[in-house]
């Protein structure tokens, strides 16, 4: 442990991302510039969430990382490595066990609890970025709060697919003022961003920004009064343990249109099972 | 009678070369202002300081709110500007282009600035869309096409929609007409003295092109190097004009 500070960075790169930090959370969902470092990682694999998780990191807590709810993806691994080489902390892969989250593209199926921290990877803090591409712009229309332009994407869902087609990335509002990215999350993990214990705080690396959901804030899902935000998931049981309001992945099992679903969080679904909860493909040979 | 909009005393300078020079006039409700000029006279840098888009180095330009009363919009915060932007004004851009965006549909783009001031039903921004499309010889069916996928005279059109959808009570012209062809440029132009006689708009046009201003506007405004050399009813100017510049600008349009 002698070759690394801990956590990796250095001291005062964790001060001045504790900075940003706090300036987020005292601004819940305006996005904070932060000078962000190079990691040992390529943009896109999570750099804005690894300075984030080591900023926040104590040699006490209990680290888990999940990529699209697994436990058990490359990115996942790799990222829960890193902090037990750097950090030395103890890992987990159990939701409630853990103090420091880092997530990307979902949130725990479990009610997260207080002093627990959920850490996001954003790709692009932006919600207004594919309609207005000039920053200067968009952070006028933030200031001025003039979000007319955030209904425009949604207008556009509705007239071409009938529906509000966004199923991901889908636009919050944050405590009625700032609109912001919740990231990747599929729009089913929308209601879970409000009113939460934990502190959820979201790191951008590459657009090196930092934004912050205190606990127990309003977030509200933008959406039309004649079409309402609605929380989507594929309408199944999870095959293996047979929960019914868990998020789903779809796996493709056979080139003739077979196919599954499964719970996307691992550690939700294990410990179903575990409890004797079972679906109907468990115990079978799937594959 | 409030005018308005009140410009007054309104200088842009650009370095030590004159935009435009100590330009004022006043402009009542339901009445159609136009402003003629070669290339470089100013009138292009005029109509933006007017409209917010550049701040003038001196002058103010009061606008007869609906809730205050008169306001120098120069002076005014930037959110009361862009709210009345949105709001009481319109801008019609010469490129539809530099007023539409491209990547959203027809709909979408009268759509905007009905969401822009918190409409949230989509059924109601649709029809209203739909509604306003008919009114500028938009077929309806096209209400999901994108503008890219329009001629230029239906761009300018879906243009105008997209500005008067919010019911503003000032509209800033720069060069409606400009790049069309004669036949489209006159069907825009009644589509316009109809919109503009209907709906009592108040509106500045800025323009080299007199035919437009003949039938539009009640009074003209000549400008040369920044300054105003002729201002007055427009048949009068265009009949008669007085200034040397004016008789050179009415004298140049080919008769056939």
């Amino acid at each position: 442990m002698s070759e690394y500070n801990f956590a990796y960075l250095d001291e005062q790169t964790k001060r001045m991302i504790r900075r940003a930090i706090l300036k987020g959370l005292a601004i819940p969902g305006y996005q904070v510039p932060f000078a962000s470092r190079e990691m040992p990682m390529p943009y896109g694999w999570g750099t804005g969430g690894v300075q984030v998780s080591a900023a926040v990191m104590t040699p006490d807590d209990r680290f888990k990382v999940i990529d699209q709810g697994a436990d058990d993806t490359t990115n996942a691994v790799s990222i829960r490595t890193f902090f037990e080489r750097t950090a030395g902390v103890a890992t987990t892969t159990t939701t409630s066990d853990a103090t420091v989250i880092q997530t990307r593209h979902r949130i725990p199926e479990e009610p997260l609890s207080e002093g627990q921290i959920l850490v996001y990877q954003v790709p692009i803090p932006e919600p207004l970025r594919f309609l207005e591409p000039r920053e200067s712009e968009t952070r006028k229309m933030h200031s001025l709060e003039e979000y007319g332009l955030m209904h425009v994407k949604l207008y556009e869902d509705i007239s071409r697919h009938g529906h509000i087609a966004t199923s991901y990335d889908y636009p919050v509002k944050v405590e009625g003022r700032y609109v912001m990215d919740p990231s990747p999350i599929p729009k089913f993990d929308n209601p879970k961003l409000g009113n939460v214990a934990a502190i959820q705080l979201f790191g951008a690396g590459r657009e090196q920004r930092i934004y912050a959901l205190p606990p127990y804030t309003q977030v509200v899902s933008l959406d039309f009064e004649d079409h309402p935000f609605e929380a989507s998931k594929p309408d199944h049981p999870c095959v293996m343990c047979g929960a019914e309001n868990s998020y789903l992945d779809e796996v493709i099992t056979d080139d003739t249109g077979g196919r599954m679903f499964v719970c996307s969080d691992t550690d939700f679904c294990e410990a179903r099972q575990a409890a004797g909860h079972i679906g109907t493909m468990n115990g079978k040979d799937a594959a | 009678m409030t005018p308005l909009l009140s410009v007054q005393g309104i200088t842009k300078l650009y370095g030590h070369h004159i935009g435009c020079k100590d330009v004022g006039f006043d402009l009542y409700p339901g009445e159609v202002m136009g402003i003629v000029g070669e290339s470089g006279s100013g009138k292009s840098t005029l109509l933006n300081c007017m409209a917010g888009h550049l701040t003038p180095d001196a002058g103010a330009v009061v606008f007869d709110t609906r809730t205050d009363g008169p306001r120098d919009t120069v002076t005014m915060s930037e959110p009361e500007r862009r709210m009345l932007l949105r709001t009481d004004w319109a801008f019609v851009h010469q490129h539809a282009r530099d007023g539409l965006r491209m990547g959203v549909s027809a709909g979408g783009n009268v759509g905007e600035r009905l969401m822009a001031v918190g409409e949230r039903h989509y059924g109601d921004i649709r029809a209203k869309a739909t509604d306003w499309l008919g009114r500028v010889e938009i077929d309806a069916t096209r209400v999901d096409d994108r503008p890219a996928t329009f001629s230029g005279g239906m761009q300018q059109r879906l243009q105008i929609a997209r500005n008067l959808v919010t019911g503003p009570r000032l509209v800033f012209m720069d060069e409606p007409t400009g790049g069309l062809d004669v036949s489209v440029q006159a069907r825009l132009l009644d589509l316009l003295r109809g919109l503009v006689r209907d709906m009592g708009l108040s509106a500045i046009i800025v323009t080299h092109d007199l035919a437009v201003v003949r039938l539009l506007a009640d009074r003209l405004m000549v400008m040369k190097d920044g300054h105003v050399v002729e201002a007055g009813l427009t048949d009068q100017v265009l009949d008669d004009p007085q200034h040397a510049y004016s008789q050179l600008l009415v004298s140049s349009v080919l008769q056939v």
